[in-house]
């Protein structure tokens, strides 16, 4: 997993079907000093998180699993929403 | 598999249900010479490591559900082991 700040979102209204209702956000993966590291991506949500929070994600197949039985096509998934993290 | 360096500690209240009780670690990759590499990334940890601990994490999800003990969980890394000693001779 990865965190990543939400800084947007997707509608798609033509798509496949396994995504309908589905909510897809836009992730800038960051590295844990915060900054953004590495390439913008699109992410279903599986916990009701929006812009501007700090969330982590699957990348994967596991993506789909919260939302089993229905096998959603995506590749990576908001599968936490983050309160903080500490640095030892 | 790869080495990697406990960095932090991640605390999640709201996260997908399979998550629950389970411990989420920031570990960074490191090379043989212990030498950062790639980006951090979150880990789940079922074997009590600590921050600074040199672990051992696979990056693959069904690999990650079976050290998590649980079925049809959305991870994709976990730490499987605690580093004592990395011996390369050359």
């Amino acid at each position: 997993m990865q965190l990543a700040t939400v800084i947007g979102d997707v509608v798609v209204t033509r798509k496949d079907d396994k995504l309908t209702g589905v909510t897809l956000l836009v992730l800038q993966p960051i590295a844990p000093d915060g900054q953004p590291v590495g390439r913008t991506l699109v992410a279903v949500d599986s916990v009701g998180a929006g812009v501007g929070e700090t969330v982590f994600f699957v990348r994967g197949k596991e993506a789909s699993f919260p939302f089993h039985p229905t096998e959603v096509p995506a590749d990576a998934g908001v599968v936490g929403i983050v309160d903080h993290w500490d640095l030892g | 598999m790869q080495l990697a360096r406990v960095i932090g500690t991640v605390v999640s209240t709201h996260k997908h249900q399979k998550f629950e009780g389970a411990k989420l670690l920031l570990v960074q990759p490191v090379t043989l010479d212990d030498v950062p590499r790639g980006t951090a990334l979150l880990a789940v940890d079922s074997m009590g490591a600590g921050v600074h601990e040199k672990v051992l994490i696979v990056i693959e999800g069904r690999a990650a559900n079976e050290a998590l003990g649980r079925k049809g969980a959305p991870v994709d890394a976990a730490i499987i082991g605690i580093v004592d000693v990395v011996d390369v001779p050359v």
